[in-house]
């Protein structure tokens, strides 16, 4: 569809916020106690920052929520039953000011997701979803989304994409029937927008995602992973921050006759994530399991999933422990 | 820290360790581990007040015992944990070598463990003045009080195990966690399951954890859990009237008992 | 409103308290319904997680009761359940988890009086703190984005 570019002024984007708050779940960011941003459910509009340049959490829990049941069972003595969970009841939810990266991510996860066989929880909540994208006028050293093919005003994954400009107001770009429906809510609230330029974060490129992956096809049994992974501690923080892992835990949990499946999200940075029933494990050492996560991004899924397996919002390296800082070690890559 | 350099350029050419775990400089003004097996890259290493990070969790880890002996830039909360992993038989004296920091930042002369249990039993082990102030406005809420604050910070736990992870007693090949008959603790992250686990991480600590904090600086989502493990040693030493990681022939206060512990509360 | 009663859990151990216990109703002494008793070998078996399931699932109190310092059956178990009862009740103490919930006794093979006591008198207190309302609302309480069961 033709995309329109449309002003729309600060005070107007409290009145958008309280159209969509009256009927349907709002996602948006807010500044915690401690400084960190995380992002609530309809919280008080006065709360909402648009100048952060990143949360801790990823949004990814919209789509792949840190628990996500399966199915219901209950044991009836000689025989149990088996209840599917009714993903009709999944609401409509609108994230609000999502960074590019952060909505670009969600079109990596679906080509997991929905690679071969359609997950119906992850497509029923991404259809449930609308993405109000919100462009970077900053960003820190950590930030490396140009790297990995994307930039700070990228409109990839946004059903619409506000843009801050100088005045303050922003410029809102409607790219999709999704962003369509929720201008339609209030329509007096998009103004004409007039020739003025957004203000957009300046990330420098660290390195080039099309050079790793070609480095890294013949880089199975170089001696850098060993050498680079000596003081990751085999946390799950970088995997569970990061928009774009998708790696699960699939668990049985029972209270007397009732049951449920689940899953839940899991890492590969865990010692024993690849461990086998029969005491091997493929992945014993956490040079291997370092291997695997820049590889499984970089060079596995654009040779088979056609997307590249990171976004470059740099979560990872802000909650490493170690700072393992997959940027760094990205662009050592790129000259091995 | 040019004495320091030259200690573990020393080491590493005269064969005594074949590894130094210390601290370079990071990404964005930060220090970061540093393993260094080249005298010639001794350089790299720094030493100031961003190396708070404890090293000793490395001393049992498999790709770093590899090396064979181990060097470790040591200040004092590191020099607790080397001497708590030593009672507990998980490091063998004769197998590292403790390059020393003294509360100034200078290099301590540390032959032998023998020395590094004097300059302990002579240090300060109280807490950072940030987390006793912490604990002191929590212990002052009511008990409800508590339980709700404890129920906001937990629930944002995802459970990624960085808090256990960067905790050198924390060592189990199979952590409790990972056990599913019984299953103690749930997989998922939810409030009350995410209480579970910081309650039994915070037990199986009693009387081993030497509140370096580590815990807390590890947690991406910023929760305080390194309080509830430093309480408890607080507590340890209110009781028993020790100190973790003082001796390296210790065993930890719930390995033990005394006949004579007095406790108020059992009628 | 119907009367409250208190599910009380009692952590037991098989030499003296739980002796004790049958002692109290051979004595043919009267006292409170409300206790499930879970007999242990010795205190030195409990593990404090499973006072904490207890809460989970439902029970409004706890009694955890063993044989007197120096009279384990075992020698030393109950010296370590002390020591471990005392950690416990300082964390649960610190996140506040209501410890008057909790009651730690020695009871012996030849008190069924006490034991009597023990009972009744935690049964009082607990009915009149009334349900352990606030531990399960928090076990209850679901993850926002779970699709949960009718």
């Amino acid at each position: 569809m033709e995309t329109t570019k449309k002003l729309i002024r600060k005070k107007s984007l409290e009145k958008l916020y309280a159209a969509l708050s009256m009927s349907r779940k709002v996602y948006a960011p807010v500044v915690a106690d401690d400084n960190r941003v995380e992002y609530k459910y309809n919280p008080e509009f006065s709360a909402i920052t648009f100048d952060h340049i990143q949360s801790t959490l990823s949004v990814k829990n919209l789509v792949f929520p840190k628990v996500e049941n399966l199915i219901y069972f209950t044991n009836h003595k000689t025989e149990s039953s088996v209840t599917e969970v009714d993903v009709s009841r999944i609401p409509e939810v609108v994230l609000w000011g999502a960074h590019p990266c952060d909505a670009a991510a969600y079109d990596v996860l679906r080509s997991i997701f929905c690679w071969d066989t359609k997950d119906q929880f992850f497509s029923k909540r991404l259809e449930k979803l609308t993405v109000i994208g919100l462009a970077c006028h900053q960003s820190d050293d950590y930030c490396f989304c140009t790297s990995v093919g994307l930039a700070p005003d990228s409109a990839k994954g946004s059903d619409i994409l506000l843009s801050r400009l100088k005045s303050g107001d922003y410029q809102a770009e409607i790219l999709t029937e999704k962003g369509n429906a929720v201008a339609g809510l209030s329509p007096g609230l998009f103004e004409a927008m007039p020739d003025e330029g957004v203000l957009t974060a300046d990330v420098k490129a660290r390195f080039d995602y099309r050079e790793v992956t070609k480095k890294l096809t013949g880089a199975f049994k170089h001696p850098f992973w060993v050498a680079n992974s000596l003081r990751c501690i085999g946390c799950g923080a970088c995997a569970y921050v990061c928009p774009t892992c998708a790696c699960f835990d699939i668990q049985d949990e029972t209270r007397g006759l009732n049951g449920r499946r689940y899953r839940s999200w899991d890492s590969c940075g865990f010692g024993l994530f690849t461990l086998h029933t029969s005491g091997h494990n493929p992945r014993e050492v956490q040079s291997q399991r370092w291997r695997q996560r820049i590889m499984h991004k970089f060079s596995y899924m654009p040779d088979r999933n056609e997307s590249l397996g990171c976004v470059g919002c740099g979560r990872c390296s802000r909650g490493c422990p170690v700072d393992m800082n997959i940027a760094e070690q990205l662009t050592a890559l790129q000259t091995i | 820290m040019n004495s320091l350099i030259a200690r573990a350029k020393e080491l590493l050419e005269n064969k005594s360790v074949q590894v130094i775990i210390g601290y370079e400089a990071g990404s964005n003004g930060i220090a970061r581990p540093a393993f260094i097996s080249d005298p010639k890259d001794a350089e790299k290493l720094i030493y100031d007040d961003r190396c708070i990070q404890n090293l000793a969790l490395y001393l049992t880890k498999h790709e770093v015992k590899h090396f064979g002996k181990m060097g470790i830039v040591a200040a004092l909360p590191v020099m607790r944990s080397i001497m708590m992993l030593i009672s507990e038989q998980q490091v063998f004296a004769e197998n590292i070598v403790v390059l020393g920091i003294s509360s100034d930042g200078s290099l301590l002369d540390m032959a032998d463990i023998g020395v590094m249990k004097g300059y302990i039993g002579k240090a300060d082990l109280g807490n950072p003045a940030k987390d006793e102030e912490l604990i002191a406005r929590l212990n002052k809420l009511t008990p409800a009080e508590k339980f709700e604050y404890w129920q906001n910070e937990l629930s944002k736990c995802i459970k990624c195990y960085a808090c256990r992870q960067s905790c050198p007693m924390c060592y189990c090949t199979r952590c409790s966690v990972e056990c599913n008959q019984p299953q103690w603790i749930p997989v998922q992250s939810n409030t009350h399951g995410n209480m579970e686990w910081h309650i039994l991480r915070a037990m199986h600590l009693a009387g081993r954890c030497i509140s370096c904090g580590e815990c807390g600086r590890a947690c991406p989502v910023n929760i305080p859990c390194h309080l509830l493990t430093m309480h408890l040693a607080d507590q340890v030493h209110h009781h028993f009237k020790v100190h973790a990681g003082t001796s390296d022939k210790m065993s930890s206060v719930l390995s033990t008992f005394d006949p004579s512990d007095k406790e108020s509360f059992i009628i | 409103m119907s009367e409250f009663e208190p599910k009380i859990v009692a952590f037991v151990c098989n030499w003296c308290t739980y002796a004790g216990a049958d002692l109290t109703g051979t004595s043919r002494i009267k006292y409170a319904s409300n206790v499930k008793i879970i007999r242990f070998p010795c205190t030195g078996r409990i593990d404090f997680m499973l006072l904490l399931k207890s809460f989970a699932n439902g029970a409004d109190g706890i009694i955890v009761s063993g044989c007197h310092p120096n009279d384990c059956h075992y020698t030393s178990g109950n010296f370590h359940a002390r020591r471990r009862w005392m950690m416990f009740k300082d964390l649960m103490d610190f996140m506040g988890v209501d410890m008057n919930r909790i009651t730690y006794s020695w009871v012996s093979a030849a008190e069924g009086a006490k034991w009597a006591e023990v009972v009744n008198s935690t049964v009082t207190r607990i009915r009149e703190l009334g349900p352990y309302v606030s531990y399960n609302q928090m076990v209850n309480k679901p993850v926002e984005e779970e699709v949960q069961h009718e």
